[in-house]
């Protein structure tokens, strides 16, 4: 196919590769040296900036430990939810667009308004509306999440040689051949790169919903904290929420290395 | 399946008796195409014939129709007036009776080597491990031994139009229409796959319609050469190849094949000149 060159760029080398986390490590310990310095040199009390050191003595501590377990789940439950959601509506979307041209150029400038939004303010109206219970979070995921996927699955499905069904055609496929020997793998590179935009931002949209009204979950826990001016347990919070979305980010990884064999430059399958 | 059992019997030279219900017949077939509301005439009242087991090419200059004609052959567009009849079958059940092959290999990059050559057998409900074993056998034939597992990027050109020319063949159809098979491919590997295409055609048995612009290739495969114009395609020569198979490479450098190139030569200049004139 003619997408060849473009799908398969050379893999890097292990020196690339090793020479590129160690410009991750860096830029980490860096910052958190930095950062470590301006508390102890800028005097700056720890109710204002903790610094990393005070960070993770507050993970020690029973009562931030308690904090995060009572609500991280809270969280996670709400961000799985609305991204199940978002993949479901998500492929969905870009299914019937990729079928429907007219659909496609009727909803396209529809989708893309729909991102200039502010999610947040719809968030408090769905307060209003839904109550505060887990309803109104999976529509905030959703909202936040979909169009990533939804983009992603309908550029990767275009891709496809506009020759290619027809050949497949001339071979004696069906039509339901076609979508499962090419237009389904075709759009599975997309579908990831969707998912795993998708994952990141359903932790970070499950966080914000909790922020307008919510009774548990990490976003609920942060503004307990602040008010109490525990800024050491704020950002213990936010790691743990970074971890979140980087554990996501890291499974969607991992089911992709396994269903798109085909995009490592691999010789022998 | 289909095609080993008929390569078995296929050491045999192929039939090429003419006359009678073909292989593939022609009749009166014009496609013009709306451009921007103007008619644009690209196929211009084409009759052709080839008989069963014969080895058939179209010639002529970049952009006369030449692929279109066969991709309306292959059932892939419908002509604007005239009648394309496959084995003698109606014109509606053309893309079931014979193997199309683009220009392209076309090969899926997600589909190792022996699984997209195995694609016609999973289509027609082979399990996957029948049609693997299958098309295996084949490629083992085709000269891809050991290669079955591979990912078609890996490949060189010649081996992926191999590939490409199996999964034809496992459609099990015994026409074959070939759009420029060795147009991508390096002077030399094209010779020796214009070699091994003849021995896969003598082994197969099958019916080839064959697309080219290069005489030379023309000549060393087909029984028969039609010649077509310079848009709006029409066929202006018809030349018999009276040269004697099989025939090896060498064979462009005699005397007999110079004469064939220079009417062949004559042919598309005349049929390029029309254009000049209107």
């Amino acid at each position: 196919m003619t997408t060849e060159s473009a799908t398969f760029k050379p893999a890097l080398s292990t020196v690339q590769r090793r020479g590129g986390r160690l410009v991750s490590a860096l830029i980490v310990v860096t910052a958190i040296a930095a950062w470590q310095a301006a508390t102890v040199f800028g005097r700056l009390e720890n109710w204002l900036l903790p610094s990393p050191w005070d960070v993770l003595v507050s993970f020690t501590k029973p009562d931030t430990q308690n904090l995060i377990l009572d609500n991280v789940w809270v969280t996670v439950e709400e961000a799985l939810i609305g991204f199940a959601t978002c993949l479901v509506i998500g492929v969905g979307l870009a299914a019937a667009m990729a079928a429907w041209r007219t659909l496609r150029s009727g909803l396209y400038p529809l989708l893309i308004a729909s991102q200039t939004v502010p999610i947040i303010a719809i968030a408090a109206i769905l307060v209003v509306v839904f109550g505060y219970g887990l309803a109104p979070k999976i529509v905030v995921v959703v909202l936040f999440s979909f169009f990533a996927v939804t983009v992603n699955v309908l550029d990767a499905v275009q891709s496809l040689d506009p020759e290619l069904p027809g050949l497949l055609r001339s071979l004696g496929a069906s039509r339901w051949d076609i979508l499962r020997t090419a237009r389904i793998p075709a759009a599975l590179p997309g579908f990831f790169t969707g998912a795993r935009l998708a994952v990141t931002y359903s932790v970070a949209a499950a966080v914000y919903s909790e922020w307008v009204g919510a009774t548990g979950g990490l976003g609920y826990a942060v503004i307990q904290a602040a008010n109490q001016f525990a800024e050491a347990q704020v950002f213990a919070l936010v790691v743990v929420m970074a971890l979140l979305g980087l554990a996501g980010f890291g499974a969607v990884t991992l089911v992709e290395r396994l269903c798109v064999p085909w995009l490592r430059r691999d010789t022998y399958a | 399946m289909a095609v080993i059992e008929r390569a078995d019997a296929g050491s045999l030279a192929p039939a090429r008796a003419r006359g009678g219900a073909g292989a593939i017949d022609i009749a009166g077939v014009s496609k013009t195409y709306s451009i921007d509301g103007t008619p644009l005439r690209v196929i211009d009242d084409v009759n052709l014939h080839v008989a069963t087991g014969e080895f058939v090419t179209i010639v002529g200059p970049s952009g006369c129709g030449k692929s279109t004609l066969l991709r309306l052959v292959a059932g892939l567009e419908e002509p604007s007036a005239g009648n394309i009849s496959i084995a003698g079958r109606p014109m509606a059940e053309r893309m079931n009776a014979c193997g199309y092959m683009p220009q392209r290999d076309m090969l899926l990059p997600w589909r190792n080597v022996v699984d997209n050559a195995a694609l016609p057998l999973e289509y027609r409900g082979l399990s996957r491990g029948e049609a693997r074993r299958e098309a295996a056998a084949l490629l083992d034939r085709f000269g891809l031994a050991g290669f079955e597992r591979a990912a078609p990027h890996a490949l060189s050109g010649g081996m992926r139009q191999r590939v490409a020319l199996a999964r034809t063949a496992l459609t099990g159809r015994t026409v074959l229409l070939l759009d420029e098979p060795l147009g991508a491919l390096d002077a030399l590997t094209r010779l020796d796959m214009q070699q091994w295409l003849l021995q896969v055609w003598s082994q197969l048995g099958s019916t080839v319609l064959l697309v080219t612009h290069d005489l030379d290739e023309a000549i060393i495969l087909s029984d028969r050469i039609y010649v077509m114009s310079a848009r709006p395609g029409r066929i202006v020569a018809e030349i018999q190849v009276p040269l004697a198979r099989p025939r090896p490479e060498s064979l462009v450098a005699s005397a007999g094949f110079a004469g064939l190139k220079g009417r062949l030569l004559d042919a598309v200049r005349a049929g390029s000149g029309e254009r000049d004139r209107k």
